[in-house]
């Protein structure tokens, strides 16, 4: 507190507390990022070198090599479709799962800690780890990519679902069970119709997100753009790659306008 | 299914259909008719071999007999690989949350001359576009294996992400402080001192945190592809077979992603 | 009939909300249900048809003890009292006539229920009621499309169509402007009349509840301490209703004009 006979001819902007915090947090911060620095197993050498080594490979990617250009496309028209199918079941399973993860209609505290349980451990594993899980289980291929997309999509869906059962508006609820209607005809009129937006929403947006995922999958053979990226990299076929680069990030794109126009006319 | 009400004698209609979402009814049902042949279409030709993917049970039951009960006997082997993933996360955080905020203010609409903005949001939409894991690929051929390409890799994911978000947030900011700073004569930088960076700073420090704890994630994933951390650990387990390890890793990581989605969410409660 | 014996509710271990209250409505009937916030006249209406469990006491609609039914019993004694809201309780998203039919819920085979194949019957009913309420042009509408007092009219109409015997409103007007509010009130007045249906209303505007109603309910702390024709509520009875609530606050409750202010 200034009192106001004698005018303070310095200003500080934060008190002796706060300056002290602040100064804490910033030395933390510090030292995390010494002891990262110093223990890191890196060749310094390699780090400098690390500008020359990546403007080589750049140089020897152009010009990119399109003579195999129709497999990729074709390829990427199948990695398409693994993020659609994967997106396609995985939302229809994660309703019954956001269904007994949310907590105002779950049947009874063993069905919600069974649905917490499922969305915890589908969204905590990467796809990848999926994938390498089930491409042992299944065999390199399509259906390991597929099975990976879907198990880690019911989580992210699943859990945003589930958060949207709990934000409805109750009061129609109330109403309509007032009139004598059973369970199931009070989650068909008055929770389904108000969850419908965030439905759409999220298997939209999830599926933007796979569009992404699926072309990874090929890296540990589950199928999809990443088997002919892996092969052409494995192969010192740079040209190629560059041209397998390129159409991924066309793909990317092309799925965020269309997510972006389907949002737009669903919602 | 008609479409005109039949009506009663008081002249009221006695059937009612709720109006479809598409008026037309030949899109409606062409749309229709497409989405069911685009599915057919889609499952016939997916290259699937399905006498190895009925092997599938058998092969499962070996996979989760063989990694129960997990193994945490190499514990030092987990260990060093966690701390690696940790190391990796931080580097690259602040490496990426250094480079994004230039790139940030090049692709704000209005801050950025337009051929600037241009190679902003382009820069933006190439790291946004490839996952990780190509992105961990490449700079492993580049640069070899190890950490130094997991931090490349999450450096470009990092940038991805608090460069657009952030780049919303300067788009966003209240002009009028920015004027008031112009009105009284400061130049260029003292303005952005001044009148963008305590409107953006709560956001960049948010961001901040969240990326560190997104970046801890992905660099469980990018070891995959040889990119150092945790994820080598896994991938060579699971290329040995050590199922039994493979678990024990994937429960540790499956936890710390857990406790650091907790914390970097009681941080951020706390800052916003 | 309706006839409420010794109701209590008691919410956790806190002090009861109902204490032990008698209530008989006979016949056609339109109910005012007086008192300030917290006098517990949400949860009397919400008892009846057990929204809300009462702690003990019993509550018999011809002849039907509502108290002691559980599961599909209580569904069907819930189809045969209509209950409309403060906040109408509509599903935005759903069409009018979507709203109006929800009302047949209880009676509907499930199909039907979740292919909006709604019988014949009920349709004219609906338009009918529509009708009556003048909204039948808004049947293929969005309920969020709807003004507030269309939006009531829709609530009312859902509460007819399930045939009830008799009405609950929850202060239906209260989110409604003046006028607006005492066409509601006069069209609860006209249906009680015509489907002879007796209608239980709470109600803050005390005005409203002498014009529109046969008889007025007065309930404080849980207890029924005033039930006689509007006439009858003079500004004594009024003073003990709703004592110890600030004259100011009471300004809209009543063209009685406070002759003493009391201060809580």
């Amino acid at each position: 507190m200034v009192s106001m006979d004698t005018t303070p001819e310095e200003w500080v902007r934060y008190t002796p507390r706060e300056r002290l915090q602040r100064f804490v947090i910033f030395l933390a911060t510090a030292l995390a990022i010494v002891w990262a620095l110093t223990s890191i197993n890196v060749i310094w050498a390699w780090v400098f070198d690390a500008p020359q080594q990546m403007g080589d490979l750049f140089g020897r990617m152009v010009p990119p090599d399109v003579s195999n250009l129709p497999k990729i496309l074709w390829v990427l028209v199948e990695t398409v479709n693994i993020a659609t199918i994967a997106t396609a079941i995985a939302v229809f399973v994660s309703l019954p799962v956001a269904y007994i993860a949310a907590q105002n209609t779950t049947p009874n505290a063993f069905t919600l800690w069974l649905g917490r349980f499922i969305l915890v451990s589908s969204r905590s594993v990467n796809t990848i780890i999926w994938a390498l899980l089930f491409v042992a289980i299944f065999g390199p291929g399509i259906v390991a990519g597929i099975v990976a997309i879907m198990f880690r999509s019911i989580g992210f869906i699943g859990k945003l679902l589930g958060e949207a059962i709990e934000e409805i508006d109750k009061r129609p609820v109330e109403a309509l069970e007032a009139t004598g209607a059973s369970r199931f005809k009070v989650i068909v009129y008055a929770i389904v119709p108000q969850v419908m937006p965030t439905f759409w929403a999220v298997a939209i947006l999830r599926w933007d997100i796979n569009l992404r995922e699926s072309t990874v999958l090929g890296l540990v053979g589950a199928g999809g753009i990443g088997l002919i990226l892996q092969s052409a990299i494995d192969t010192f076929n740079w040209q190629e790659a560059a041209t397998v680069l390129l159409s991924i990030l066309v793909l990317v794109v092309l799925g965020e306008i269309v997510s972006a126009w389907m949002r737009k006319r669903i919602i | 299914m008609s479409t005109t009400p039949a009506h009663t004698a008081k002249g009221l209609p006695d059937t009612w259909r709720r109006p479809p979402m598409i008026a037309n009814p030949l899109l409606r049902y062409g749309l229709l008719l497409a989405v069911a042949v685009y599915i057919g279409w889609a499952l016939w030709i997916l290259p699937i071999d399905w006498a190895r993917v009925s092997q599938g049970f058998a092969r499962a039951a070996r996979i989760f007999s063989g990694a129960f009960p997990p193994s945490f006997e190499r514990s030092g082997l987990l260990i060093s690989g966690f701390l690696e993933s940790l190391k990796i996360a931080i580097l690259a955080t602040v490496g990426g949350v250094l480079l994004s905020i230039p790139i940030a203010f090049m692709a704000a609409k209005n801050l950025a001359p337009r051929p600037v903005y241009l190679v902003g949001r382009a820069l933006i939409i190439i790291a946004r576009s490839f996952h990780p894991v190509i992105v961990a690929i490449i700079f492993v051929k580049a640069v070899g294996f190890g950490p130094f390409a997991g931090v490349l890799t999450l450096i470009v994911y990092s940038i991805g992400f608090v460069a657009k978000m952030l780049a919303e947030r300067i788009e966003e900011i209240d002009w009028g402080q920015v004027e008031a700073m112009r009105s009284v004569g400061a130049g260029y930088f003292p303005t952005l001192v001044y009148a963008v960076f305590p409107q953006i700073m709560p956001r960049q420090i948010g961001l901040s945190i969240y990326q560190l704890d997104s970046n801890l994630r992905a660099s469980a994933v990018v070891g995959i592809v040889g990119a150092g951390g945790i994820g080598s650990t896994l991938a060579n387990a699971f290329g040995r077979y050590d199922y039994d390890f493979a678990l024990a890793i994937t429960i540790v990581i499956v936890a710390v992603i857990l406790l650091s989605e907790a914390v970097s969410g009681q941080i951020r409660k706390r800052i916003w | 009939m309706l006839k409420i014996s010794q109701l209590v509710k008691r919410y956790g271990n806190g002090a009861p909300v109902l204490k032990g209250l008698d209530l008989e409505v006979p016949g056609d009937s339109v109910v005012a249900i007086i008192g300030a916030s917290g006098a517990g006249k949400s949860t009397l209406l919400r008892c009846i048809n057990r929204l809300v469990e009462p702690s003990s006491g019993t509550i018999e609609l011809n002849g039907l003890m509502l108290t002691d039914l559980k599961g599909a019993g209580l569904r069907a004694a819930r189809r045969r009292i209509g209950m409309i809201f403060q906040g109408f309780n509509l599903v935005d998203r759903l069409t009018v006539m979507e709203n109006v039919q929800s009302g047949r819920l209880g009676y509907l085979p499930t199909w039907r229920a979740v292919m909006r194949r709604y019988p014949k019957e009920d349709i004219r009913r609906a338009y009918e009621l529509m009708e009556r309420v003048g909204i039948a042009h808004y049947a293929n509408k969005r309920a969020d499309e709807l003004s507030g007092g269309e939006r009531q009219r829709v609530g009312v109409v859902r509460a007819l169509m399930q045939e009830p015997e008799i009405l609950l409103a929850d202060e239906p007007t209260a989110s409604l402007d003046p006028k607006t509010s005492e066409q509601i009130m006069e069209l609860l007045r006209a249906l009680s009349r015509e489907f002879s249906l007796p209608v239980l209303i709470n109600i803050h505007n005390v005005a409203e509840a002498k014009l529109y109603t046969d008889r007025i309910v007065g309930m404080r702390y849980g207890r029924i301490i005033f039930d006689a024709a509007p006439a009858a509520l003079d500004q004594a009875a009024m003073d003990e209703i709703y004592a110890g609530v600030p004259a100011e606050e009471r300004g809209e409750m009543g063209n009685v004009t406070p002759l003493r202010a009391k201060n809580a």
